[in-house]
């Protein structure tokens, strides 16, 4: 058997002050691979499809190698609360290089956080659950057929994995990204509301106003650009849609 | 800010600094008469004093609540002739140079060289310093090896503690007294020379009481002439604050902020010093006054913030010097470098941020004037609140005030065996340097180019720019079998160029303290008095002397560079590089992309190159540590550029990590511009593992573009920066809030730009008064975006 610190996963990316990823100050460690493929994904170098970019660096690492790039900033962790966030792509992917990442983290006392889209066999789930402070959950489309359409996959292991980690006490923060006329619509966050009814443990949401980043970096890498004509939300509209969950009692950030 | 503050500070802002004759032609006239002739050098310096004082004109300003100014006008600007005879020459440079010019009028240049010139010319200090030192120094200093702060400029570098605050100048003068009959000139070979410094001190008390009085009488004429009776209550007021200080200790809020400004005025007109001087500690110094006065209901809250915005506007009147050559180089400002600290701790270690404090702050945040400068002191016990409302002003893009870390500073100054109650009374000046405040003369000897020292090894001790031999001959670079071996060739060749600054600080230092003793500052400086010794002479409790090392991050670049491609990948030959080095890299692009793409560099929490730094820092260290200076005290380190590392770049050719010739170096401790990628942490990672409590200042730019400190909890995630980065000892930080295209515009349109306030090194100033390449080097420092 391989050693803890020895296994090894795919990674593009480790970010320092990482200040939108969870509590205080923390490492981001970008995971590749990611089973959705989203029209307005902002790193499609973690799907493993822009190898020529010379920033999407994709390489195999060691957990020894990305802990010792993760213990470096230790001390503005212990300052600020923060901690290690595991991104993507989607971390889930890989879940035995997940899951020995934040076993060395909690063996280290260093905070974790699992930043996923929830797609992924409910076992690995149950595998990674205990080891992880805080997950950041995404949440995108309720209504399957347009979830399929914009994200390639159904989103039912999405919200079955949201119950059951909500049902067994994990500190959840829903990420909602507001992609104008597809996930920002009323039908749409009146049905994240009424899904959310059931789990008045998740009250803590994040809505991530949408910006065209993604796109530029589709361009850059010469990707198919999907979403040409969407423009961004006006403040108004986005305080709209913050109006919306504070009334059903959530607490409510804009932006990670 | 109110319409008489308003006015004030337009004023201040508009006033066109020029060339005032005043002070030389008085100084000139002084010395011309006979009176200096008869008496002892420092009693003839405290005559010299007085007679300024006793007969320089006297500017009052509409509306003015602290009166005084250096100058007849505000910016007026006098000169300093025995410190440094300017030519003609240096006077149409002066009036037309691009950045930091002082117009000087025709009535002006001839009175330089009709009265001016014959006296001084060849008998000011900077005459006799170049006709002193050694031709080495001489060599290397124009090879741009080091500069050398008192070649223009008076040895400076202290702040005032609270002992004006305590006693006048009449209590002054009982002192001085007391010390005089304490003289025992049967046992003290020196008693009559310390009679002698000490009867200066008492002409030099009797001098600022005069001229306090003379400002008293100007405004009871004022007052008589006033039909506004507000105005002319007011002028009444101020006319008695003039009668009781500085000769008497202040009683009143008012009179402690008129009272240091006369001290203030005394300091700067008697020598140019370097830093100009410094209340110091002011929210502690004002908090009994300002406690007191509310109580009684002399004085309201809104009234305390108008007369602190008159007192600030006071010192924006003031530019530096006029400085030439070199100097101008290595300081391009207006800034005269007075950094009011505020926060910190009390002699008992504890926690001294009080209501002051904030006041102060919000002072800062609504006055927006490069000078005074200002800064925080952050202790492990200042409250966050403290921090959190220095870093809302910070985000506003005003480059002020910046941040010091007050734990680390009292290390310092106990490793230099300083008492822990001096220690903690202490704080920073100038840009970032540790002293105690009210003891200490720590004075900055020069900035000290790194890199040009290795330069000059590489080249097996030739300066490669004028193919003179200035340095040892420490061996062929294509001939060093290891990076060992070339690193003890850069320290032996360091080494060499210390012994030649040291050296020809030697002989400065006692130059200043034969030919222009300062009696005047001597009197506010423990313990001149008690020991009977000048402040230039080694009568601070403590004297240091700084030697300023610039461009750690080129030099910790240039070596990671060569050890990487050389000696460990061994990809390049060292001579391919050197080759590549002179040709500028034309025709050797390929190298050096390779070069600029590699490399190690400081500044990415790398190990690699950051050990290179810590073996170039211990270099430093070892070179200059301990040696004994002429005053009592030693030589010591801190890592600071102001603008040198500019005029240094300058001097150097193409550098190991494929910075082509004549470009910036890298400034404090801050990495190469462009060189750290891996985001704020890592940077302030690199530069922690600096020893900076074997230093005396660091300084550390850090830029944020302002979204990242929009929010609060974007604001909340930087004060965790700094508490981190204190809690790893870091000795400074500061922040410029800008974007870069905000900076090309006001490049472009700079009369669009003209408050555009940046931080530069140590201190804020105007983006649009800086020269060229400076602006360009602030576009380029990395900006730290969103993550």
């Amino acid at each position: 058997m391989v050693a803890q610190q020895d296994k090894t996963g795919a990674i593009f990316d480790i970010k320092k002050f990482a200040i939108h990823d969870g509590p205080g100050i923390r490492t981001t460690v970008f995971l590749t691979g990611c089973p959705m493929d989203c029209w307005w994904c902002h790193n499609p170098e973690g799907r493993g499809e822009a190898p020529t970019d010379p920033t999407a660096k994709t390489r195999r690492v060691t957990v020894a190698h990305v802990m010792e790039e993760i213990e470096k900033d230790r001390v503005f962790y212990d300052q600020s609360g923060g901690g290690a966030t595991f991104s993507g792509g989607e971390p889930m992917a890989q879940p035995e290089f997940l899951v020995a990442l934040l076993k060395e983290c909690r063996r280290r006392q260093i905070a974790t956080a699992v930043d996923t889209c929830g797609y992924a066999p409910p076992g690995d789930f149950d595998k990674v659950a205990d080891l992880v402070d805080l997950f950041l959950y995404d949440l995108k489309i309720m209504d399957d057929e347009r979830h399929r359409t914009y994200t390639g996959v159904s989103n039912g292991p999405v919200l079955e994995n949201l119950k059951l980690l909500a049902r067994s006490g994990r500190r959840i923060q829903l990420r909602i990204p507001l992609i104008p006329g597809i996930t920002d619509t009323e039908d749409n966050l009146e049905s994240i509301l009424s899904f959310l009814d059931d789990l008045p443990a998740v009250r803590r949401v994040s809505l991530l106003p949408y910006n065209r980043f993604g796109e530029d970096k589709r361009k850059r890498y010469k990707l198919p650009v999907r979403l040409e004509r969407v423009r961004n939300q006006s403040e108004t509209e986005i305080e709209a849609a913050a109006e919306r969950f504070k009334s059903h009692g959530f607490d409510v950030k804009i932006g990670g | 800010m109110n319409e008489r503050i308003k006015a004030l500070r337009e004023q201040s802002l508009s006033a066109r600094p020029c060339i005032s004759m005043e002070r030389a032609r008085l100084l000139t006239e002084f010395y011309g008469s006979g009176q200096a002739e008869h008496v002892s050098v420092p009693v003839a310096r405290a005559l010299a004093f007085k007679y300024l004082l006793e007969n320089k004109e006297l500017c009052i300003n509409r509306g003015e609540l602290i009166v005084g100014e250096r100058g007849p006008a505000p910016k007026a600007t006098p000169t300093y002739p025995e410190i440094c005879t300017h030519t003609l020459q240096d006077f149409d440079i002066l009036n037309s140079r691009e950045k930091v010019s002082f117009d000087v009028s025709d009535e002006a240049r001839r009175e330089q060289k009709e009265t001016i010139m014959p006296q001084w010319s060849g008998h000011s200090i900077r005459d006799r310093i170049f006709s002193q030192v050694d031709p080495e120094w001489v060599e290397a200093y124009e090879a741009g090896l080091f500069t050398e702060f008192m070649e223009q400029r008076a040895p400076g570098h202290t702040v005032l503690d609270d002992k004006i605050y305590r006693k006048g100048f009449i209590d002054f003068k009982k002192d001085i007294r007391a010390s005089l009959e304490n003289l025992d000139f049967d046992t003290d070979p020196q008693a009559s020379e310390k009679r002698e410094e000490l009867q200066a001190m008492s002409i030099a008390a009797d001098a600022i009481m005069l001229y306090a009085a003379r400002h008293a009488e100007k405004l009871t004429e004022l007052a008589a002439a006033e039909s506004d009776p507000a105005r002319k209550a007011e002028l009444e007021s101020m006319a008695e604050i003039c009668r009781r200080v500085p000769a008497h200790a202040p009683t009143s809020f008012w009179e402690a902020l008129q009272y240091y400004w006369f001290v203030h005025l005394g300091v700067i007109t008697e020598l140019n010093t370097w830093d100009s001087f410094n209340p110091g500690r002011l929210d502690r110094h004002l908090l009994p006054f300002y406690t007191k006065d509310i109580r009684t209901g002399k004085l309201t809250e809104e009234r305390a913030r108008e007369l602190l915005q008159a007192f600030w506007v006071k010192f924006n009147n003031q530019p530096a010097p006029p400085k030439v050559k070199v100097t101008a180089e290595e300081s391009n400002t207006y800034t005269d470098f007075c950094l009011i600290n505020i926060g910190g701790v009390d002699e008992n270690g504890r926690d001294a941020a009080n209501e002051m404090s904030y006041i102060l702050l919000d002072v800062i945040e609504e006055m927006r004037l490069v000078q005074p400068s200002s800064m925080v002191q952050v202790s492990k016990k200042s409250p966050n609140r403290l921090l959190d409302r220095a870093l809302q002003i910070i985000r506003t893009g005003y480059g002020q005030p910046s941040l010091f870390n007050t734990d680390a500073l009292v290390q310092e100054m106990l490793r230099q065996g300083k008492s822990v109650q001096d220690a903690r009374n202490g704080g920073c000046s100038g840009c970032v340097e540790t002293g105690a405040f009210g003891k200490e003369s720590y004075i900055l000897t020069g900035y000290f180019n790194l890199t040009k020292v290795l330069e000059i090894t590489l080249n097996n001790g030739l300066d490669p720019r004028t193919g003179k031999k200035i340095g040892l001959a420490t061996g062929q670079a294509d001939k060093f079998s290891s990076f060992e071996e070339l690193f003890e060739a850069f320290k032996k060749q360091l080494q060499h160029f210390i012994d030649i600054k040291i050296k020809g600080n030697i002989v400065i230092e006692r130059l200043w303290a034969e030919h222009l003793p300062a009696p005047f500052m001597s009197i506010l400086i423990d313990d001149c008095i008690r020991t009977g010794k000048d402040y230039n002479n080694g009568g601070a409790r403590y004297n240091t002397s700084y030697v300023q090392g610039v461009g750690l991050g080129s030099i910790t670049d240039s070596l990671a560079a060569i050890r990487y491609h050389v000696f460990d990948n061994r990809r390049v030959t060292m001579t391919e590089l050197l080759d590549a080095m002179k040709a500028d890299f034309e025709g050797f692009d390929d190298l050096r992309t390779r070069l600029v793409e590699e490399t190690p560099r400081y500044g990415n929490d790398d190990d690699y190159a950051d050990g290179i730094m810590r073996d170039v820092f211990e270099a430093f260290f070892e070179s200059v540590e301990g040696r004994p200076n002429t005053r009592g005290g030693h030589f010591r380190i801190n890592l600071l550029p102001t603008t040198c590392h500019v005029y240094f770049g300058s001097v150097i050719g193409a550098l190991p990590y494929g910075r082509t010739s004549r470009l910036p170096l890298s400034e404090g401790i801050s990495p190469v511009q462009g060189a750290d990628r891996k985001g704020p942490t890592a940077v302030l990672k690199s530069a922690a593992k600096i020893d900076h409590v074997r230093t005396g200042g660091t300084l550390l730019n850090q830029k944020f573009t302002p979204q990242v400190l929009q929010s609060e909890d974007g604001l909340e995630k930087l004060r965790h920066l700094v508490r981190a980065y204190f809690t790893m000892d870091g000795h400074h930080i500061q922040f410029n809030v800008v974007t870069a295209d905000t900076l090309r515009r006001a490049q472009e349109n700079p009369e669009q730009y003209r408050d555009l306030i940046v931080r530069v090194a140590g201190y804020s100033d105007y983006f649009v008064d800086l020269g060229e390449s400076l602006q360009n080097e602030i576009i380029r420092r990395t900006e730290h975006g969103l993550a």
